[in-house]
């Protein structure tokens, strides 16, 4: 039977490595109470197995799936771990250290063999280093003893102990085994038996006596009584002479696939819910089979179920890619541990909500602005440790990095108990830069906000770690690109907390449909503040600027959509038509439209092979209908509506609403 | 048909037992260790239960104790998947009531013989 082991291949190289990053988690965690308790640790035996089984998972698999040198790698490492979980060999910094560079190294194999790269070159050095360490090495192979020679063939003594077929095993089989070997005479002692009234089915009273007319090699007669030498008594005669078999080698590899790991529960759930719309059409074709208007609230009844089975379904089939953030963050115990040891700091990094899920498309892409975030922290935000013991702080950093929902979004936030930002300099530098009317008053907020615009660094050195030429600014729009944002606030002294918002998922969303002229756009239900009609007497428009309506006492700036999309609009007036107030990036700006058609679910597709980015909308959908509404991009919008005004926003707008009060009062 | 579980937290490991065997005709149920292995048998009959050794949750000589406690599995073959380096988890596997072994790596047609033999 030929099996194709190929098709296990990215199921092994998933696993394996994640296989590694628990390794690599747990050696972290080990290595951080050894420095807290300055070397002497009472052994965790559960996180030592943890490790000890990844290795072992990896090792086994590694053999099994044809990968002979990461087999042979992850065997060395594998065998460390034994002699410390046997507490033959201690546990130090040291041998922290090397299991940790043997872990990077089994990772860079497994990604090798995974793509049908050359091993890691360090490999063979450091398999030695872990052989080394190895204190009280074992002899590593316990191959069976050299075959004795036989003339023409042999005389088994086979007596099983009477608890025999309590371990599952049936002199039988072994008898079969053994002729199939060759020729085989049996004789059967049956003076154990009992008297009939003592005879217990459960135990095993017979014997034999058995000749094996084949010359074969010692090891194959060890190999059928292997498995129950110590339940039998077992005399091997030879009767003359024979050769030994030899082993099949490994197989080759091939580069492996993405896929993605669905929690069987997830798939069960879809199976239900799949056989429930099967029930459902079922009763529905039947119903319109032969139809009578008395049977339409049966009819609206099914239907409903329906939609509530199709809504499940959509849901389930979500939740698939659905990845707990535990993924991305998972990662950053190393980092913060590299990067703080590189800058000489301390710091301890804390991780809570690592089971949040998110849409797989939205993990991978916040991994690099997250990993921007703790190496910004870490870089300016934790001090040195004398810094901060000055400033009464523990020596020891502390970044959070923790994930939560919140009103049908995912919150991540990013915090550090550093120095936090420096207002002062960060207002300099962007004075210097014109970011910042030289005499304009700014709210610490807004000082705090000015860190996310394009060019803005206040690092004064360049250095390896986030003077990389990639800005805040980066940060932002890759947020934005999710569909998220992100914001920060600040204690002077006290620290620094980035706060970013998701989406669950990429491919659905709330919306609500707005008429404008002919035309009907969504606009995602999580970007509309409120929604209200204006009296005209509301607005001002100061001579080029924007139109400004004043809502409560806030003034803000007024986009038509008709204009914006050259559209020929229906309600020409405020009060004829409807003023949404979209927010985002912690900036509001209304949206004039003619109504509001209502709330409703919609299916993105992306316009990014059919037309170039459009600003102001991010994306397309198909209606109940057939027809295609544009999804508007209130991100986008919102900052339209303000470089109308200025490109220094809040400083030419407060100039504007100064304008607006002059105007009204 | 005979019904053959398959225990073993690698889920590699397990879809290649489970793949092999049902090629080769068996009916295989899979647990991702001794835990629900232990759950799952209790609720039908398994005429072959595949063991690996290190496991979270309860490992397989937990396991193979427990079901021998049970009368229904008093004589069911059970095989333990081990590595040439676990000779003490052999024997440690045989004195807690275990079958026998197959030692880890091994290719599909070994599997399919080794499981042949033991289900005659």
């Amino acid at each position: 039977m030929a099996i194709d082991l190929r098709r296990f291949h990215s199921t092994y190289f998933e696993e394996s490595l994640e296989g590694v990053a628990v390794m690599e988690a747990e050696l972290l965690d080990i290595e951080r109470m050894l420095q807290r308790s300055g070397g002497a640790q009472e052994l965790d035996a559960e996180r030592l197995n943890r490790i000890f089984r990844a290795a072992h998972s990896i090792k086994g698999g590694s053999g099994t799936f044809g990968f002979a040198d990461v087999a042979h790698f992850a065997h060395a490492l594998e065998s460390l771990l034994d002699e410390i979980r046997s507490g033959r060999r201690a546990l130090d910094l040291e041998v922290v250290g090397l299991l940790m560079r043997a872990v990077d190294c089994l990772r860079a194999f497994l990604l090798a063999a995974r793509d049908g790269a050359a091993p890691p070159a360090e490999a063979e050095a450091l398999r030695g280093a872990l052989e080394r360490a190895q204190t009280a090495g074992r002899p590593a192979s316990s191959a069976l003893e050299p075959v004795a020679s036989t003339g023409s063939g042999w005389e088994i003594e086979f007596h099983p102990h009477e608890r025999f077929f309590h371990t599952g095993n049936d002199p039988l089989r072994l008898l079969r085994t053994l002729a199939e070997l060759g020729q085989l005479v049996v004789r059967a002692d049956t003076s154990r038996l009992p008297a009939w009234e003592q005879f217990d089915p459960e135990l095993c009273y017979l014997g034999w006596s058995l000749t094996l007319q084949k010359p074969v090699a010692r090891s194959a007669l060890d190999e059928v009584f292997a498995w129950v030498v110590g339940d039998c008594e077992l005399q091997l005669r030879p009767i003359a002479a024979a050769t030994a078999p030899s082993d099949p080698g490994p197989k080759t590899e091939e580069k492996g696939a993405t896929s993605i790991r669905v929690a069987t529960a997830k798939v069960d759930a879809l199976v239900d819910i799949v056989g429930e719309l099967v029930i459902t059409q079922t009763m529905l074709s039947q119903l319109v089979e032969d139809f009578t208007p008395e049977r339409l609230a049966r009819l609206r009844a099914g239907v409903a179920q329906l939609e509530r089975h199709t809504r499940d379904l959509q849901d389930a089939v979500l939740g698939i890619r659905m990845l707990p953030i535990g993924f991305v963050f998972s990662r950053f115990p190393r980092l913060a541990r590299d990067v703080s040891a590189m800058l000489g700091k301390q710091v301890e990094l804390a991780i809570s909500g690592e089971r949040t899920e998110l849409d797989k498309a939205i993990i991978e892409r916040i991994t690099d602005p997250l990993t921007h975030l703790v190496r910004n922290a870490i870089d300016h935000g934790i001090e040195t440790p004398e810094e901060r013991r000055r400033a009464g702080k523990p020596a020891y950093g502390s970044i959070r990095l923790d994930a939560y929902h919140k009103a049908g979004n995912v919150v991540i936030e990013v915090s550090d108990d550093g120095r936090g930002l420096d207002r002062q300099r960060i207002l300099a530098k962007a004075r210097a830069l014109g970011l910042v009317a030289p005499e304009a008053e700014l709210e610490p907020a807004q000082i705090d906000e000015l860190i996310f615009m394009p060019g803005f660094s206040t690092a004064e050195s360049i250095n390896d770690l986030s003077g990389r030429g990639v800005g805040l600014d980066v940060v932002r729009s890759n947020i934005r690109a999710l569909g998220g944002g992100v914001e920060v606030s600040s204690v002077p002294g006290r620290g620094t907390r980035f706060i970013i918002r998701l989406p669950l998922t990429l491919a659905i969303v709330d919306g609500m449909s707005l008429q404008v002229g002919s035309e009907i756009y969504i606009l995602p239900l999580a970007w509309i503040a409120e929604t209200l009609r204006v009296q005209p007497e509301r607005v001002s428009q100061p001579a080029g600027g924007p139109e400004i309506i004043s809502v409560r006492g806030e003034y803000l700036p007024l986009l038509r959509l008709d204009r914006l999309f050259n559209l020929p609009a229906r309600a020409r007036e405020l009060d004829q038509g409807i003023v949404v107030i979209i927010e985002a990036d912690g900036r509001r700006a209304g949206l004039f439209v003619d109504e509001l058609l209502g709330q409703q679910q919609v299916v993105l597709k992306s316009l990014e092979p059919h037309c170039a980015r459009l600003e102001g909308i991010s994306a397309a959908t198909i209606l109940g209908d057939g027809t295609v509404a544009l999804i508007l991009d209130a991100g986008s919008l919102v900052r339209q509506a303000y470089s109308a005004a200025s490109l220094a926003a809040p400083v030419a707008l407060g100039a504007a609403q100064a304008a607006f009060s002059t105007a009204l009062h | 048909m005979p019904t053959i579980m398959t225990v073993d937290d690698t889920a590699s490991m397990r879809q290649m037992i489970s793949f092999t065997l049902g090629s080769a005709g068996y009916e295989v149920i899979e647990a991702a260790d001794g835990a629900e292995a232990l759950k799952l048998a209790q609720g039908r009959k398994v005429d072959l239960v595949i063991a690996d050794v290190n496991m979270p949750n309860m490992d397989g000589i937990t396991l193979v104790k427990s079901l021998r406690a049970m009368e229904q599995y008093k004589f069911t073959p059970i095989l333990m998947l081990t590595t040439e380096s676990q000779a003490g988890k052999r024997d440690e596997g045989k004195s807690a009531g275990a079958t026998g072994w197959i030692v880890k790596p091994f290719n599909p047609e070994q599997l399919v013989n080794v499981v042949r033999k033991v289900l005659g």
